[in-house]
């Protein structure tokens, strides 16, 4: 050591050298972890595409469930899919941002709030199945709704509402105190600062928020079948336009229902080879969908981020 | 002028020698009067027996080291802690003519804030265009008739000498201005309403020099319209706008008085530690 206090210039040059090696080896570490995830989720949507590429065709959208596997198509799982998203997103976003709001600006932070809070995040954790069985004794049984498309709809919504209610909550939270205090200190009531200001603000996160629990009930399947999704259904839903006034029709929520997920079980479990290719090509689709509301989310996002910024 | 000051640890009597000393100076009756004002974040005792007169259409200017309490006795007079838990008021503020007490619990917060208006440390400008920032107070007070909000949005953004800078720009993002501009817009947006005080929480301490003197030429101007009391760490700027200026340490006022006098001639040792920069 020399004996000096201070290091010397080649003693710092060697010390910096050894330790910026380091940093690039985490790097190094980092970006191969991450390239191997998104690898295996490309090869496995690479695999659907080419396990169904024989199946993909307008047929295969328009066609109802056949006994002959070349026969059959999604129409009716894609609209089942998309109704229950549809009531799904109607009931989880309004529910899930009142819930947010009263969590957020209105309720004392005493015990009581705080094991609402940590309850409504362990939700979040509650396998989707236990919903299922929920969503039978309570809309099946006890409110008649029946094994209905309005029934899958308000699952899949108790199933995503702790996703909607953590990412509102996030996304008040994230509105700054001083913009809250410019509002009040005009003479706003609660309810105007949150109407006025927190909500609009926070509508990017929001949606963004809704869009990935959409995204997630999209493909759950346990759920739904518990409830007792048919998984052959060679029919539409009534539909929700009508020719005549007054225009709209609620007939569909009753209705009997199959969806994607349902349907690509299905498929899978026949015997004949035939089916695994229109389960694959299904598959590619449901994943499609998924990806493509993601990208919708990320877009929102980005939209709102660049409008405002604190 | 030199009426005995005895702001600290005073009761009642010495708050008319200070307004009579105000009358022989200046003649303007109070406009607010602190009253045995204390307060308290939870346990921790912020404000000690405030007494203080803030005359009419002058610029009463807060001073101290950070922590004396100076900006949480600003806020007493609209009642911003009231959106804090764990907050308690003692005493009163007495808004003259009507002697309501500000912060008397019998008295709605919102009432408090529809009367005082309020410009914040950094500019803070809802992500909204210009004319909405400005239109909001007007709004919350029912006023939805297109001509006279955009009258008294215009009146407003003159009366903050901003006018001339973005009436081009009224639909506009009020992000996009300078900050300078968006503290303008601020004060705009308070005199909209026509508060009967405006309260300067350090208005200009996140703002570049030449901004800050528009910022105080404007406070200066603005004593005809409306009584101003303003938080400053900047000596020299409660120097520069203030007709009183108050020294406050450790949670209680020290000393009060017309501007000059503090800066030239201040009773009390620990003001003059202060303002020649013995510590703070």
């Amino acid at each position: 050591m020399a004996a000096t206090a201070h290091m010397t210039l080649e003693e710092i040059r060697k010390g910096l050298s050894w330790r910026k090696q380091l940093d690039k080896l985490f790097i190094a570490i980092g970006m191969a972890l991450l390239f191997g995830c998104l690898a295996i989720l490309a090869i496995l949507f690479f695999d659907l595409v080419r396990d169904g590429s024989s199946r993909f065709g307008w047929d295969f959208f328009t066609s109802f469930p056949s006994r002959k596997a070349e026969n059959a198509g999604i129409l009716s799982a894609a609209v089942g899919t998309m109704l229950i998203m549809v009531v799904t997103a109607l009931v989880a976003l309004p529910v899930g941002v009142a819930a947010a709001i009263y969590l957020e600006e209105y309720a004392p932070k005493n015990w009581f709030t705080g094991i609402i809070e940590i309850n409504v995040t362990n939700l979040a954790g509650v396998p989707s199945i236990i919903y299922g069985l929920l969503a039978l004794g309570l809309f099946v049984y006890q409110f008649n709704f029946g094994q209905s498309v309005l029934t899958a709809g308000l699952t899949l919504a108790l199933l995503i509402l702790p996703i909607v209610i953590v990412a509102t909550r996030e996304s008040l939270r994230a509105v700054p105190k001083a913009i809250r205090e410019a509002a009040y200190g005009l003479g706003a009531t609660r309810w105007e600062v949150t109407k006025d200001h927190v909500l609009p603000y926070s509508t990017g996160g929001i949606l963004t928020g809704l869009i990935l629990g959409l995204s997630r009930a999209i493909g759950e399947t346990a759920p739904i079948i518990t409830i007792g999704a048919l998984s052959f259904i060679a029919f539409l839903p009534p539909s929700p336009v009508t020719g005549e006034f007054p225009f709209l029709n609620f007939e569909w929520l009753r209705s009997e229902f199959t969806a994607m997920p349902i349907q690509m079980f299905n498929w899978v479990s026949r015997p004949d080879q035939a089916f695994q290719a229109n389960a694959a090509a299904a598959g590619a689709i449901l994943l499609g969908m998924t990806l493509a509301m993601n990208a919708v989310a990320i877009w929102i996002r980005y939209r709102f981020r660049k409008k405002i910024s604190w | 002028m030199q009426g005995e000051i005895r702001a600290q640890g005073s009761d009642t009597p010495s708050l008319s020698i200070v307004m009579e000393d105000r009358k022989t100076t200046r003649a303007n009756p109070a406009k607010a009067a602190a009253e045995k004002l204390n307060f308290w974040y939870g346990s921790n005792q912020a404000l000690k027996n405030i007494n203080l007169v803030i005359p009419e259409h002058q610029v009463t200017a807060l001073i101290g080291p950070s922590g004396c309490g100076k900006s949480t006795f600003l806020r007493c007079f609209n009642r911003m802690h009231d959106l804090q838990a764990d907050t308690k008021y003692e005493g009163a503020i007495t808004l003259r003519p009507d002697n309501v007490n500000l912060v008397g619990p019998e008295t709605d917060p919102i009432e408090v804030r529809m009367r005082i208006g309020m410009v914040f440390q950094k500019p803070n400008p809802f992500p909204k265009s210009v004319f909405e920032n400005v239109a909001y107070g007007l709004r919350l007070r029912g006023i939805n008739n297109k001509t006279e909000l955009a009258e008294r949005v215009e009146k407003a953004l003159r009366g903050a000498a901003i006018w001339d800078e973005v009436k081009d720009r009224l639909n506009d993002s009020a992000l996009a201005l300078s900050g300078g501009q968006m503290q303008r817009v601020c004060i705009s947006r308070a005199l909209a309403t026509e508060p009967e005080i405006l309260l300067f929480d350090e208005p200009t301490s996140a703002l570049d020099p030449i901004a800050t003197a528009k910022i105080e030429e404007l406070i200066t101007e603005l004593r005809q319209r409306v009584t101003v009391l303003i938080v400053t760490h900047n000596m020299q700027q409660a120097a520069r706008v203030s007709d009183f200026t108050a020294f406050m340490y450790l949670g209680e006022l020290v000393e009060v008085d017309a501007t000059s006098k503090i800066f030239t001639n201040p009773a009390k040792k620990a003001t003059e530690d202060y303002i020649t920069g013995r510590y703070g």
